[in-house]
């Protein structure tokens, strides 16, 4: 592969700096932030086709909105990961077979890997990194603690946005049902029992949480 | 991934302009993108543009509706919306369980009912491009599957060019019951049966589908009768949740006494295409489905079954699924 495909590919990675530029430019900027991303730019002077015009859009992740401006092959979890920095969802297969990318799109669950960015434009994602509030932990992250429910850990966070949609849906009623609207998050380490057990524990404590 | 152009339109007309602007340049809609995105990162789908037709779903093509014609599923209805829709579980449960049954949580949230339907084989030498042959992807390669290791292929339907297996669920429901699809492009709109929709490969196995370029399904219209109420998707599958199936039967009954008046069936996992299984059908009317009727009916599905080596079992598999499929639905309490 050519050096330039990868530049194109990963337009992100081709400056030095710029996970750290963007890290403190998200963990300081009380307006919008606005990633741009210059080779990409480049890019689409390079080509007269066209093919390679940044796509912008704005896109609401965790409640804050973004400006976005990328390449419009970029998944939505590559853009999380590569270009925000939020590394909480992760790449398993990267081919919506192992769930890890689970995150969730105007509240409903969806794999991250097979979603293009552009094609969420508008839309709100909550991400991991959503969940606490003001230092609190979600009940289902708290449940997951409270159940040994992971060893390593690679597929919790997609394990756990997977369940809170999973008890949102009323899909949480029995065992059962539980694992049947769980199959799509995988995990290696086999933690299934304790994941069953964490979503049954964390589904009434998540519905007396809507109600206050 | 190879570059494309994105481009998103507002509605219909504008999706299939866009299309028809496009000339020979590969072309892909994008709703889900379960499929799409998938086999674009694999490069066996190059697409140069990519229309993404998603914010039409708050149109008419968004919804499910009952008339006087029946059940009405816009094309861009979520496979979970379909599965979860109370009219659908109680009129046409065999929609609804195939629905259920086809794929994650997360997937069913994603994937469309149109896209659902054009879902591409998961044949392992379709999916990985460094297998030269294929002539799914490459027409006139050859077929790597038929001495490959070919257990999850087709056993009905198959050509000495292919036999990957049709691999959705959604597709069965509809042909079971007699569904009509309805389709759009810039030359106009026109409706199909949606038996006409899937093409057996034969000597063109790049050819899935009767769609012309740029035509886009809007809908699908399943017909309102007797049978709808009885049926039932029953699904074998190497693990009990998120598998393909190897083999499956949707299966709907119009009973008389006990006695069948009409019998819709078709089979999933074992074929190229989704497969009616009209043989079985005709063998059952008039009868009381027992053991033996039900056994005449699945011999007579898989009459022309051809194994090819490692998926021999699934003619035998297949024949007691629908065995099952039928006397599970011949009990069912409506």
């Amino acid at each position: 592969m050519a050096d330039d495909d990868i530049a194109a590919k990963n337009p992100q990675r081709s400056g030095t700096n710029r996970r750290r530029f963007l890290m403190a430019s998200v963990s300081s900027a009380a307006a919008p932030a606005f990633v741009r991303a210059a080779t990409a730019d480049a890019a689409a002077q390079r080509n007269s086709s066209g093919a390679r015009l940044p796509a912008d859009f704005t896109l609401t992740i965790n409640g804050r909105d973004y400006q976005l401006a990328v390449d419009p092959r970029t998944s939505l979890l590559d853009l999380l990961r590569e270009h925000l920095a939020l590394t909480g969802s992760k790449k398993g297969c990267d081919h919506g077979q192992c769930g890890a990318c689970t995150v969730l799109l105007d509240g409903r669950r969806v794999l991250s890997c097979l979603t293009l960015a552009v094609a969420a434009q508008g839309r709100a994602v909550t991400t991991i990194e959503g969940l606490a509030k003001a230092g609190a932990l979600h009940p289902m992250q708290q449940a997951f603690i409270d159940h040994d429910a992971f060893q390593c850990g690679y597929c919790t966070p997609g394990q756990i946005m997977s369940a809170i949609a999973c008890v949102n849906e009323g899909h949480a009623e029995t065992d059962a049902d539980i694992r049947e609207s769980m199959s799509g998050n995988l995990c290696r380490c086999a933690a299934y029992p304790n994941i069953v057990a964490a979503v049954r524990q964390a589904k009434p404590v998540m519905k007396t949480a809507s109600r206050d | 991934m190879r570059p494309f152009v994105y481009e998103r339109v507002g509605d219909w007309a504008a999706a299939t302009q866009a299309a028809g602007r496009l000339g020979s340049a590969p072309a892909s809609y994008l709703a889900g993108g379960t499929t799409l995105v998938d086999l674009m990162r694999l490069e066996v789908m190059r697409p140069e543009r990519v229309i993404d037709i998603n914010a039409l779903h708050d149109s008419r093509y968004g919804r499910i509706e009952f008339g006087q014609n029946g059940l009405r599923l816009g094309a861009l209805v979520r496979m979970a919306d379909a599965a979860d829709h109370p009219g659908v579980q109680r009129h046409c449960p065999v929609i609804a369980q195939a629905l259920q049954l086809a794929a994650s949580a997360q997937i069913r949230n994603m994937a469309s009912l149109g896209g659902n339907v054009l879902q591409r084989t998961r044949c392992t030498y379709f999916r990985d491009v460094s297998y030269a042959a294929c002539n799914k992807r490459n027409p006139g390669s050859g077929c790597a599957a038929l001495a490959g290791v070919n257990r999850m292929h087709a056993v009905l339907g198959g050509s000495d060019h292919c036999i990957a297996t049709y691999a959705g669920d959604f597709a069965q429901a509809l042909i079971a019951l007699g569904a009509s699809v309805d389709l759009i492009s810039a030359d106009g709109a026109r409706t199909i049966p949606f038996a006409k929709l899937h093409r057996q490969p034969g000597d063109t196995p790049d050819q899935e589908t009767t769609l012309r370029p740029g035509e886009l399904i809007v809908s699908f219209t399943v017909p309102a009768a007797p049978w709808t109420r009885r049926s039932l998707y029953l699904k074998v599958r190497d693990r009990q949740s998120y598998e393909f199936a190897l083999a499956s039967a949707a299966v709907a009954l119009d009973l008389d006494d006990g006695a069948v008046r009409e019998a819709r069936i078709a089979l999933g996992g074992v074929s190229t295409v989704p497969w009616r299984a009209a043989e079985a059908e005709a063998a059952l009317r008039g009868k009381t489905i027992n053991d033996q009727t039900a056994m005449a009916a699945a011999d007579a599905a898989f009459a022309g079954a051809q194994g090819r080596g490692h998926n021999d079992f699934k003619i035998e598999l297949g024949k007691r699924t629908l065995r099952r499929a039928l006397r599970q639905a011949a009990a069912l309490e409506i």
